[in-house]
């Protein structure tokens, strides 16, 4: 493989790199200098975009009918017998004739691969749920002769922690499978050619070869040898579709397939719970112009590989487990995408490229995937503003997310991993950490650590509160010390898991596509923060009477006058909110992470909302045992009583210094206006979108759905196979949600006007 | 409850009554009383209360007994939550620079805001000091307690004429139509830009005539912006039943698209802009 790297590296790159802007990008890695300087910013309207090309439709055609039996078989096929790598499948296609942008996770469209390095009895609750039989081979090999990181993990567990595990006080852990919200750059293997990326990493390994080996050392360079290994692996991955990626991208067409074979890669490599693509669409413009401007390429050219990238990106396919799907539901991968944002010197990273990838939306119909992530700014041409605005009236397929907010923190050329996480491309990686349920821990506060529905010693043992009527100091002093168990328990299985994750599943093709020095974040959320402040609300503003069940243990309240609710822009109760996220991040800092990581938090449930609240008993918010949380940061269902401006201040208020990690709002309002009206109805939706953000809002998470369409889609799930709709931090195709999940949706609080 | 940025009422959708059973009788209420009013509900994010984006409060007490009215729970100054003036200024101020943000203001609505003259006076003197838009939705009974002095803090006046003719006006409403005329005149007479809104009930106000003769009263006015049809819905009938009062129109169904259609055509013709 020496030749490999030590390839002349002039030749290759001038011909790659032809009138491009030179700049330090030539020297170093550095796709962000390489961006600014060559990026054409696109102030027009969307008049110039075309249709799909013939080749798009035909490969779409192809794709339909498995579309349509995965809707009703659940999982359509699985390799059971061969752990997925980058090399573990032979190339695949759809339809080889008419497929621009090529490559496949497996040999076959739709067909699943397993990931035994992240857990294997993930996997084997994943092929029992599909109705397939486990290999033998595989389960010999992951039994007998090789750990997983689920098995590690376990070793390294407290009992403490898996108390907490089961009682859902702390759930959704990435401790049976892969933690994903790592961004590979896939942008370099375009850029720069695998050979160019090899050598950079054999400089930056060579540095550390004088380094003392401590612990973190040599852990660096068994690191860093894998990354070499996959970057290799990926070579020959691209060999096997025809592409060679150990030179730079010379054309569009080439720019978009090396891109995404860089993805594909990732994705064949881990089955991260989120698995973005970063922030391509603006890179990919650079190409395409200049392959537009150099005769070679027209619109309905650049179009078609636009088309065809997010085609590859609507199918990807993971095998998750039964438990997995409740939580997470729809099968999401989150292939986040960010679109626009300004750059540091003021100018908008909006380009044609941005519009063609929204477009795909109307060329491909609405969808779920790839995550379409909006990154705005009040900034940003006032033409893409009202497009991002009519596209999510007519699809609901948008997230909007507050650059002028971000920028500040992490510069101009950030990813959204997942649904909400912000973090510098190649730059910077987490270490994901699901969520807490603030909500049970208040009950547990009251209840002396106990749990409120199995009636289990969870925390460790307190005074239980023994009044009759709940008093606001007392409560919050003990919600507090719960508080801080909790933070410390929840640190401790973070350490736990990232040790193993990094040991037994560790992720070399994307971290290949990091510099060697990063910023790790350790990734904490929460969840239930509605329920826990509006309790907190109830019990300082109204009198809230508990009742106790006959061994003396709180079961139910019963809440005496009115009291101010979360979401009504109303001081009295956001105070609570922001003190409480403030709060548990500050408790959060206090332990030391693994690796280093500096902690950070989340306020986002994805569709774990209604896990949670099935899990948690009555609340002295009056909310009943049972009862979906409010997703993300969203105020409970149905009491955010003055309209969306007034919750939107409300959310606009929590702190983004203390919830660098996201903090999530999902938005449904009903499409009541008349056609003629809708371009005021564009107009004023650009200015409350404005607004918000210039308020501090960090998302907006927009569905504009009626209720009769969602009803009727519960009846009629045939009718409407494309619904889309927004939650908490991504899309799901609507029919696609477990009925309770459609009733969830449905029960939240539909805005009625824009 | 008078904390700052506190305003104890519901939604607009809830069913709110005998809030304040120490509350003066709406009817002989001169309104004059101006630090403290009685509020049904408000709401934000109006796009359709005036331009821009909006906060809307709705004033209770009303003297009209529309038939097809969606709120009969404002009609009473008891059924509302007292709020003192400052209290609902500095709730207003939450809101200010998000409205200003978005061209929008402050409505006030309700029942039928002049009713509370006072109150609503010092309120757009407030929303004006906040640099807001604001507009008036009234049904023009009351138009004489609005002074000049009063209508200089208003920006826009959305007009409720039910009916163009005195008899079907007093079926309708169980009031007189005069004084809404003569309001109309007076604001045509200062240019006081008006939103005229009408709503159409199939066999109460759709008759031809009746409708034309708002259209021929309307169309020669040039501050009138714009005619707005409002087809009648059947989401206050809840209300109706829960106060256990006699709703009249259970049976009717609303406008078809012909109907509002050829009521359009109407304030067409008489060279009103419509919608």
């Amino acid at each position: 493989m020496q030749d490999l790297a030590a390839a002349p590296a002039g030749q290759g790159e001038a011909r790659a790199w032809r009138s491009f802007e030179p700049g330090r990008w030539e020297r170093a890695i550095d796709v962000r200098d390489f961006i600014v300087r060559n990026a054409t910013p696109y102030h027009g309207d969307e008049a110039f975009l075309t249709g799909p090309s013939a080749r798009t439709l035909a490969v779409w055609d192809k794709l339909q009918p498995y579309f349509a039996e995965e809707r009703k078989m659940g999982v359509l096929a699985v390799d059971a017998a061969h752990p997925s790598s980058l090399l573990a499948h032979p190339p695949g296609w759809i339809d080889r004739d008419n497929e621009v942008i090529v490559g496949l996770q497996t040999d076959a469209p739709f067909k699943r691969a397993i990931f035994p390095f992240g857990g294997l009895r993930m996997v084997e609750a994943g092929l029992k749920a599909a109705g397939v039989t486990p290999d033998e081979a595989v389960h010999q090999a992951f039994t007998r002769y090789r750990k997983s990181h689920n098995d590690g993990v376990f070793d390294a567990y407290t009992p403490e922690i898996m108390h907490c595990r089961r009682s859902g006080i702390i759930t959704g852990l990435p401790d049976a499978y892969g933690r994903g919200r790592i961004i590979g750059d896939y942008r370099r293997v375009a850029l720069y050619g695998v050979d160019r990326l090899l050598r950079a990493k054999r400089e930056e390994r060579a540095q550390i070869d004088q380094m003392w080996p401590t612990e973190d050392v040599i852990r660096l360079r068994e690191e860093m040898a894998e990354q070499m290994r996959a970057l290799k692996d990926l070579v020959e991955m691209g060999r096997r579709y025809g592409c060679e990626i150990e030179r730079p991208a010379e054309t569009a067409r080439e720019a978009v397939q090396w891109t995404y074979l860089g993805y594909l890669g990732a994705i064949k490599e881990a089955n991260g719970a989120a698995m973005s693509i970063g922030r391509i669409s603006t890179f990919l413009d650079i190409y395409i112009e200049r392959d537009i401007a150099e005769g070679a390429l027209d619109e309905s050219g650049a179009q078609e590989l636009i088309d065809q990238l997010v085609q590859k990106l609507r199918i990807v396919r993971f095998l998750r487990t039964p438990e997995y799907d409740a939580l997470f539901s729809g099968d999401p991968y989150w292939a986040t995408e960010c679109i626009g944002g300004m750059d540091l010197d003021g100018r908008p990273l909006v380009t044609r490229t941005s519009f063609r990838m929204l477009h795909t939306l109307t060329n491909l119909g609405p969808a779920p995937e790839p995550n379409l992530t909006v990154l705005w700014s009040r900034h940003l041409p006032e033409a893409f503003k009202s497009y991002c605005i009519r596209i999510s009236r007519d699809t609901s397929s948008i997230q909007y997310e507050n650059d002028d907010l971000m920028r500040p923190y992490h510069g101009d050329d950030y990813g959204i991993a997942c649904c909400v996480s912000a973090m510098r491309l190649g730059k910077q990686m987490q270490f994901f950490g699901a969520r807490v349920n603030l909500a049970k821990a208040l009950l547990y506060a009251i209840n002396g650590g106990r749990d409120e529905m199995s009636g289990e010693q969870v925390a460790p043992p307190t005074v239980p509160v023994s009044a009759d009527v709940l008093d606001y100091d007392e409560v919050f002093a003990k919600f507090d010390a719960t508080m801080e168990w909790l933070a410390r328990t929840y640190v401790h299985a973070m350490n736990c898991i990232h040790y193993m994750h990094d040991k037994y599943f560790y992720e070399r093709l994307e971290m290949a596509l990091h510099d060697r020095d990063i910023l790790r974040t350790m990734a904490f959320g929460i969840a239930g923060l509605s329920v826990a402040v509006d309790s907190l609300s109830a019990i300082r503003h109204a009198r809230v009477h508990v009742i106790r069940d006959d061994k003396g243990q709180a079961v139910d309240y019963r809440i005496e006058g009115d009291y101010p609710k979360y979401g009504n822009a109303d001081a009295r109760v956001d105070d609570i909110a922001v003190d409480l996220v403030s709060r548990f991040m500050a408790k959060l800092r206090k332990h030391p992470t693994y690796r280093g990581a500096t902690p950070t938090q989340s306020v986002l449930t994805i569709t774990s909302n209604v896990v949670y609240g099935k899990h948690t008993g009555n609340t002295p918010d009056g909310r009943r045992k049972g009862e979906p949380f409010g997703p993300g940061a969203n105020p409970m269902h149905g009491r955010d009583a003055h309209g969306w401006l007034a919750s939107c201040i409300s959310l606009a208020r929590l702190p983004y210094a203390d919830a660098q990690d996201g903090i999530s709002y999902t938005v449904s309002i009903a499409p009541t206006l008349a056609p003629k009206d809708a371009e005021g109805g564009v107009a004023n939706a650009v200015k409350a979108f404005d607004a918000y953000f210039g308020q501090g809002g960090f998302h907006m998470n927009l569905n504009v759905l009626s209720l009769d369409t969602l009803k009727d889609a519960m009846e009629s799930p045939e009718k409407y196979p494309q619904l889309t709709i927004r939650v908490s931090g991504y899309a799901v195709n609507f029919v696609r949600l477990s009925r309770e999940q459609q009733l969830d949706v449905i029960s939240r609080t539909f805005h009625n006007k824009f | 409850m008078s904390e700052p940025g506190a305003l104890e009422v519901g939604s607009r959708y809830d069913l709110r009554v005998r809030r304040s059973p120490d509350a003066p009788e709406t009817a002989g209420f001169e309104g004059q009383e101006s630090h403290v009013g009685w509020l049904h509900s408000y709401e934000t994010g109006s796009t359709v209360d005036g331009p821009g984006i909006r906060i809307t409060l709705f004033m209770s007490g009303c003297l009209l007994r529309c038939q097809y009215c969606h709120n009969p729970d404002t009609w009473h100054l008891k059924d509302g939550h007292r709020v003192e003036l400052a209290q609902a200024i500095r709730r207003l101020g939450d809101f200010a620079p998000m409205l200003r943000a978005m061209g929008g203001g402050l409505t006030i609505s309700g029942g039928e805001p002049l009713v509370q003259v006072g109150f609503t006076r010092g309120m757009f003197a407030a929303a004006k000091r906040m640099g807001l838009h604001t507009a008036l939705d009234t049904s023009g009974l009351l138009g004489a307690r609005a002074d000049d002095a009063y209508l200089a803090n208003v920006d826009l006046v959305l007009l409720d004429i039910k009916s163009g003719d005195p008899d079907t006006y007093r079926e309708v409403t169980g009031q007189e139509l005069a004084p809404t005329l003569r309001f109309a005149e007076r604001l045509a007479a200062i240019g006081k830009p008006v939103w005229v809104r009408y709503v159409l009930v199939p066999g109460l106000t759709d008759a031809p005539h009746d409708v034309e003769k708002v259209a021929r009263f309307v169309g020669p006015m040039t501050n009138v912006e714009w005619v707005e049809v409002l087809p009648f819905h059947q989401m206050g009938e809840f209300k109706w039943k829960s106060l256990g009062l006699e709703y009249r129109l259970a049976d009717t169904h609303p406008p078809s698209e012909g109907q509002l259609q050829a009521a359009l055509d109407i304030f067409r013709h008489a060279g009103c802009r419509v919608r």
